[in-house]
C-alpha cells in the first residue's frame, strides 16, 4: 500500500487519495519543483572551489548535493536563489546572477 | 464460561481494558471517569497487565498522545469525561480525520457552566460531529460489552475511525450491579490482534501524518471520511452479531423494548431507559401499550432503522438529557424528527428534555410523558414541542 | 560522542528532502538539517511537528519533505504527541511486535508560538514525564506563520503586526521568555541553547548529545527569519553571528544539570551590531531612542552575567 504521489492530483477523485491523507512513502516532495519560484541564480565555478563545503550546510534546501566529501552543482530543481551560499564562499566560487 | 459479578461500571469497564490489555493508554483524571485510569494504573502496578500508561498533564495532551500512539502502531485509548472531552475536542476531530481507530471510554457527565459532577449528555453530544463512532450504555453489562467491542469496530479496515464507548457518570460508573463477565481468553480472541498494516514505527517504510491539504484534496478526504461512517453501520451490525453468537446477549442499534403492537413508545438513551422500561411494565400492567426504544448506536444515526421502528406507533417522545440551546429541544429532537420526516412517517412526536446535571428521572415522570402522548392523540390536545420534565417553574 | 568532521557529517543521506515550500533563506530548514544530521546512519527517525511555517510547508498533500515517519497532529501538542508515539515504541519493544534491531529516535520540532507559548503546557508536561525525545524549538521570535505577530520569544522593541512601531508606540513592551532555563529547570538531562555557526559543529554535537541522551531532551535553536526580521535572505549566517557575538542568544548547554557555556565571544560586542542588521528595530536607531537602545542592551547584559554565574564564570 505505499504511495505512488505521481497518481494523486488536484484533478484525483476522491476514491484516489489516499486513507486519512497519509502519505505511506518519505521525501515526495522531491516532485515539488521549487526552482520555479527563483529570481536569482547561483552559480558554480568548480575551478575556484577548495571543497571546503562549508557552503553546504547553510542552505534551507539542501540543494547543493554532497557525496563522500565533495560538493557537486546544485540542485536547480529545488533551488530557491536565497544567496546565502555565496556569502558563505570564502573563496569566490559562487556567484549569484 | 461468563460468570456473575459485582462490579460498578467503572470497575467493569477497567476489567474489560485489563482484560483487552491495549498497548498504551495515556489518561487524566476527572470525576466520574476518573476511577478507570486509578484502576488501570493499579492493574498495571500488580502486574495484572502490562498496558503502557502515560499520566499526562490534561486531556487534551491524552487525546494527542493517544492520536501519536495509535498513528505509531500501537492499539490506544483513553478515558475521561465533561469538560476534559470539551477540551480534547479539537483532537478528536484529527483522530477521525487521520483515521485512527482509538478508542475513548466516556462517562457521561454535564458541561460547565455551572460546574456540576453528575450526568447528563451535553459531553458526548457535544462531540457528536467530530467524526467518531459513539456506543451509549444503560448499564454496567452494557458498558462492558460495549467496551469490548469497541476496537474490533474501530480496527476493521471498512471503518478505521475512533470509537467512543459512553456510559453514565455516577448512575452507571458508581452504582454496583451483578454483570456477567467472560473469561480473559474469550475476551481476547474476541477482540483479535492488532496488526496495522502500516503505522510510524515500520522500520523503512516512513509514514507522514497529519498534512496541510488544499482545498482541492480537503472536501474528498471529509467525503471518504463520511463514507467510512456509513460503511461502519454493516460492521457495528456484525460485530453485535458476534457478540451475541459468542456471549449471548446484545443489540446493534437500539433495543426495542415491548414496541411491537406500542402506540406510544419513548426513544431515550442511556441508564434512564432502565427507568422508561419500569414505566413500561407498569403501564401496560394497566393495560396501555407503550414501549421503549433505546438507542445504542448514536453515531452513525441510524436514522432509516428509528423511522422503520416508530413506522407504526401513534406518538413518541423523544428524550434528550442535552440541552442544544437552540430554542426548539435537544440533538435527538433534531435528529429523530429529521429522520421520520425523510422515511415520510407522521408520527406525532414530542420531544422533552430530562435529568439535567444529575436531575433524577423517575417512573412516575416517565408514566407522565406516556399520558401525555396519549392526551395528544386521543383527546387532540396541543402539547408546546420542547418540553422541560423534572423541572420547578412557576409556570 | 565522536568527534566532528564537517566532510564526513555533509556526505550523510539528507533527512529533509528538497521540495519543502519554506520561503528562500529560511533560518528554520537550515536548523532542521543540521538537526538531522546529528542522527546516527541506520537509524530510525519519527519526527513530530507543532503547527506552524515547517509544517504547512513541509508536508503539504502529498508532498512530505521528511524521509523519515512524520506526525503533525496540532499546534499546541507537539510535547504530547510525541510522547504517545515514543510509548508506542515502548510498548511495541516489550510485545515483540517491532524488530529487536530497529532502533527509533524521536525528534519534534515547533517554532516559539508552539513552543513558548500555546505548547508550552504539552511541551512542560513531556519534559517533566522524562520520555526519550528532543523537543527542537525553531526560535524566530515571533508567529511567522500567521504573519509575524509577537510571541513570548520575541525581543523588547520588535516591530511586529501585532506590537506595531507607532506614533505611541516602539514596539514590544516586555522582555522575551527565557525557555531554555525554564526547561532546564525541569531538570531534565539535557538542554542546549544553539544557533548556526560557521561549521555547523556546535549545533551539531548538542544535537547528537540531545538525541542520544537517554530521557528527555530540549534544544532552542536560533531561527532567524528573513521576512519577520526583515534582512536579506542572504545574511542569515551573519546575523546568527551577531546574536551570539553580542550575546543576546548565548550558546550553552545544561548537561545533567551542569550548566556550560560552549561559546564565549572574545570580544562581546554592542547590542547595536544584532539590531542594526534587522528593519524590525529600524525605529531604535531614529534620533531619540539611544535610551531604548540603553535598555536592550542592560537586559542583554543582566542575562549574560546571570548565565556566568550559572556557569561559574
Amino acid at each position: 500500500m505505499r504511495t505512488d504521489i505521481s497518481k494523486i492530483n488536484e484533478q484525483s477523485p476522491c476514491e484516489d487519495l489516499t486513507e486519512g491523507l497519509m502519505i505511506f512513502a518519505g521525501g515526495t516532495s522531491k516532485q515539488f519543483m521549487t526552482g520555479q519560484w527563483r529570481t536569482s541564480t547561483p552559480v558554480f565555478d568548480k575551478e575556484k572551489c577548495k571543497q571546503c563545503l562549508l557552503c553546504a550546510p547553510v542552505c534551507p534546501d539542501g540543494c547543493i548535493p554532497v557525496k563522500d566529501g565533495r560538493r557537486d552543482d546544485f540542485d536547480m530543481d529545488h533551488c530557491k536563489g536565497c544567496g546565502i551560499c555565496e556569502k558563505a564562499c570564502p573563496f569566490g566560487a559562487i556567484s549569484m546572477q | 464460561m461468563s460468570r456473575k459479578d459485582r462490579m460498578s461500571g467503572n470497575e467493569a469497564v477497567a476489567y474489560a481494558i485489563r482484560q483487552v490489555n491495549p498497548d498504551v493508554m495515556p489518561a487524566f483524571p476527572i470525576t466520574p471517569s476518573t476511577e478507570i485510569p486509578q484502576m488501570v494504573s493499579t492493574y498495571i502496578a500488580n502486574g495484572e497487565m502490562d498496558t503502557e500508561f502515560i499520566p499526562v498533564e490534561s486531556e487534551h495532551s491524552s487525546m494527542s498522545a493517544t492520536v501519536g500512539a495509535e498513528a505509531a502502531g500501537a492499539r490506544s485509548m483513553t478515558a475521561t469525561s465533561s469538560c476534559g472531552l470539551a477540551f480534547m475536542w479539537e483532537e478528536l476531530l484529527v483522530a477521525a480525520s487521520n483515521r485512527l481507530p482509538l478508542v475513548l471510554t466516556l462517562v457521561n457527565r454535564t458541561l460547565s457552566g455551572p460546574i456540576n459532577i453528575n450526568c447528563d449528555h451535553s459531553d458526548g453530544m457535544g462531540a457528536r460531529d467530530t467524526g467518531w463512532i459513539q456506543i451509549y450504555a444503560e448499564n454496567n453489562q452494557e458498558a462492558y460489552d460495549n467496551f469490548i467491542q469497541a476496537f474490533p469496530i474501530a480496527e476493521d479496515v471498512r471503518v478505521h475511525l475512533p470509537v467512543m464507548v459512553c456510559q453514565d457518570g455516577f448512575i452507571t460508573s458508581h452504582a454496583v450491579e451483578n454483570i456477567l463477565i467472560e473469561e480473559d481468553a474469550d475476551v481476547k480472541e474476541f477482540v483479535g490482534e492488532y496488526h496495522p498494516e502500516e503505522f510510524l514505527l515500520n522500520p523503512g517504510k516512513p509514514v507522514a501524518v497529519g498534512p496541510y491539504a488544499v482545498s482541492a484534496y480537503s472536501m474528498e478526504a471529509k467525503y471518504n471520511q463520511e463514507q467510512a461512517m456509513i460503511r461502519s453501520k454493516e460492521v457495528i451490525k456484525e460485530i453485535a452479531e458476534k457478540f451475541r453468537k459468542k456471549f449471548g446477549r446484545g443489540f446493534d442499534f437500539f433495543e426495542e423494548y415491548r414496541t411491537e403492537d406500542a402506540d406510544y413508545i419513548m426513544l431515550i438513551m442511556g441508564s434512564a431507559a432502565g427507568t422508561a422500561k419500569q414505566a413500561v411494565d407498569d403501564l401496560r400492567d394497566k393495560g396501555m401499550k407503550v414501549g421503549v426504544l433505546k438507542l445504542r448506536v448514536f453515531r452513525p444515526f441510524p436514522a432509516d432503522e428509528i423511522a422503520e421502528a416508530l413506522m407504526k406507533c401513534k406518538a413518541v417522545a423523544i428524550m434528550d438529557r442535552c440541552e442544544s440551546y437552540n430554542g426548539c429541544g435537544g440533538p435527538l429532537a433534531s435528529e429523530v424528527p429529521a429522520a421520520l420526516f425523510r422515511k415520510k412517517v407522521l408520527t406525532e412526536a414530542v420531544s422533552y428534555v430530562y435529568g439535567l446535571a444529575g436531575r433524577d428521572f423517575t417512573v412516575e415522570t416517565a408514566c407522565g410523558i406516556f399520558s401525555e402522548l396519549e392526551d395528544i392523540v386521543m383527546n387532540n390536545r396541543q402539547y408546546e414541542q420542547h418540553r422541560y420534565v423534572g423541572l420547578r417553574t412557576r409556570q | 560522542m565522536a568527534g566532528y568532521n564537517l566532510k564526513e557529517v555533509m556526505s550523510k543521506p539528507e533527512r529533509l528532502a528538497p521540495g519543502h515550500r519554506m520561503c528562500a533563506g529560511c533560518g528554520a530548514t537550515i536548523g532542521i538539517r543540521a538537526v538531522l544530521r546529528a542522527l546516527h546512519e541506520g537509524d530510525h527517525a519519527v519526527i513530530g511537528n507543532a503547527t506552524g511555517c515547517l509544517e504547512v510547508s513541509s508536508f503539504m498533500y502529498p508532498y512530505t519533505a521528511w524521509e523519515d515517519s512524520y506526525i503533525h497532529n496540532a499546534f499546541e501538542n507537539a510535547g504530547a504527541t510525541l510522547s504517545g508515539v515514543e510509548t508506542a515504541y515502548h510498548a511495541l519493544k516489550k510485545r515483540g511486535r517491532l524488530p529487536q534491531d530497529a532502533n527509533f529516535k524521536f525528534i519534534t520540532f515547533g517554532g516559539d508560538g508552539g513552543t513558548y507559548d500555546i505548547g508550552f503546557q504539552s511541551l512542560s508536561g513531556a519534559m517533566e514525564r522524562g520520555h526519550d525525545m528532543v523537543y527542537v524549538c525553531y526560535d524566530n521570535g515571533a508567529y511567522m506563520n500567521t504573519g509575524i505577530q509577537r510571541s513570548s520569544a520575541t525581543p523588547q522593541f520588535a516591530d511586529t503586526t501585532t506590537t506595531p512601531v507607532g506614533k505611541k508606540s516602539n514596539g514590544k513592551i516586555q522582555t522575551r521568555k527565557d525557555l531554555s532555563a525554564i526547561i532546564a529547570e525541569h531538570h531534565v538531562p539535557y538542554v542546549a541553547q544553539t544557533t548556526f555557526t560557521k561549521d555547523f559543529k556546535d549545533i551539531h554535537i548538542k544535537s547528537e548529545k540531545a538525541i542520544y541522551t537517554e530521557g528527555a531532551a530540549f534544544l532552542n535553536m536560533l531561527a532567524p527569519c528573513p521576512r519577520g526580521w526583515r534582512y536579506e535572505t542572504s545574511e542569515v549566517m551573519k546575523i546568527c553571528q551577531l546574536a551570539i557575538d553580542t550575546c543576546y542568544w548565548p550558546m550553552f548547554e545544561v548537561d545533567h544539570g551542569n550548566w556550560r557555556l560552549t561559546y564565549e565571544p572574545k570580544k562581546k560586542l554592542p547590542i547595536e551590531d544584532f539590531l542594526r542588521e534587522q528593519g524590525r528595530f529600524a525605529h531604535l536607531f531614529k534620533p531619540g531612542n539611544e535610551e531604548l537602545i540603553g535598555q536592550f542592551q542592560e537586559e542583554v547584559d543582566r542575562r549574560w552575567e546571570d548565565l556566568l554565574y550559572r556557569c561559574n564564570k
